[in-house]
């Protein structure tokens, strides 16, 4: 097991991050559901502002070796098709992993029995399905992990016109009324 | 700052710059990214456990990532405390089964028809979210802006499966 600072550090991010979720608006089913059907645009802009902001610091701060950095690897089928049947148990269940957990905070009974116990059973069938298949799960991963390192350009160049499109894009949201 | 405390609901935009600071601050903290799923699959060896016996903390999957607490399973914990919180002081807290919505459906407006789209919706969320690597939190957030390629193939993934299978059922 961790050590109990780092189970306190791990539960301080968490209470921190939940009580911005609730204040959000993102523990919603309506909100979320919302977005998915492209009728609140709640949930896109936090992603996409935390995206910027969390961008443009983790880079700053890795730079001058603060931070290590630890994108996630992957490969196209598997993120394809993994991130597919995750959408559809987002629409069908209104929430998704952390989101969940704050629902469950302000009283949602239907995130915390059926919810909860759904992805319980879906992680479990995923480690079955592993136990059997994780020579072709794993298989194919991309050769590198980030854009930067695919386009064999400095992060910055991705970084800069990255955030340009993004913070247009959020403008352009508000500009037509979402 | 007493009417923000107070506050129903903060602006996104604000919400968003937070997360961004406390994504910073969990790199230099605790030197780890954003995330939540994981945490799940860690906990289900202990169901899987029920009903197939103790064979399950044998299985690849759970020797990879071992069903013990560590930091991001109480990051977790911390969400739903963090949001109770924020739900008592803005007295939003409420125990309900039913959501509030207008968008009406007997998926979640009948009893039988919310357990059952939570259970099903719960399945594909935990198995999508371990097939695919991660979460709305772990991909959506952290990964996509660390520039990762195989979160922002995720991150459109979940929104275009979420939001065809949304406009058929809903």
């Amino acid at each position: 097991m961790e050590s109990k600072s780092r189970l306190l550090k791990g539960l301080g991010t968490g209470i921190i991050f939940g009580f911005l979720l609730h204040r959000g608006g993102v523990t919603d089913y309506n909100v979320l559901v919302g977005q998915l059907l492209l009728e609140d645009f709640t949930v896109a802009k936090i992603i996409l502002t935390a995206i910027v902001v969390g961008m443009i610091g983790v880079h700053f701060l890795s730079d001058r070796n603060i931070i290590e950095l630890k994108p996630k690897s992957g490969s196209f089928q598997r993120t394809l098709s993994g991130g597919l049947i995750f959408g559809v148990g987002f629409a069908l269940l209104g929430y998704c992993p952390g989101t969940i957990a704050g629902a469950i905070g302000q009283g949602s009974i239907d995130a915390l029995i059926p919810g909860l116990l759904g992805i319980f059973t879906g992680s479990f069938l995923f480690a079955a399905f592993y136990e059997k298949f994780s020579d072709s799960i794993d298989k194919n991963n991309f050769k590198v992990d980030t854009f930067p390192e695919l386009f064999k350009v400095n992060h910055w160049k991705v970084i800069i016109p990255l955030s340009a499109v993004i913070i247009i894009f959020l403008l352009w949201l508000e500009s037509i009324g979402f | 700052m007493k009417q923000l405390i107070f506050a129903g609901s903060w602006s996104p935009y604000l919400v968003g710059t937070l997360i961004g600071f406390l994504s910073w601050s969990s790199f230099i903290v605790s030197k780890k990214p954003l995330g939540t799923s994981t945490s799940y699959a860690r906990a289900s060896a202990k169901l899987g456990s029920i009903c197939c016996g103790d064979t399950v903390f044998d299985w690849k999957y759970y020797q990879k990532y071992k069903p013990e607490l560590e930091w991001q399973s109480m990051l977790v914990i911390g969400i739903v405390i963090g949001s109770f919180i924020s739900a008592v002081f803005s007295g939003e807290f409420n125990l309900s089964f039913i959501p509030q919505t207008e968008f009406k459906s007997i998926l979640n407006q009948n009893i039988m028809g919310r357990i059952f789209s939570a259970f099903i919706g719960g399945i594909m969320l935990g198995f999508g979210a371990r097939l695919a690597g991660g979460c709305t939190s772990g991909h959506g957030i952290s990964g996509a802006f660390q520039l990762s390629i195989a979160s922002w193939i995720s991150l459109i993934s979940f929104f275009v499966g979420g939001a065809a299978a949304a406009f058929l059922i809903l």
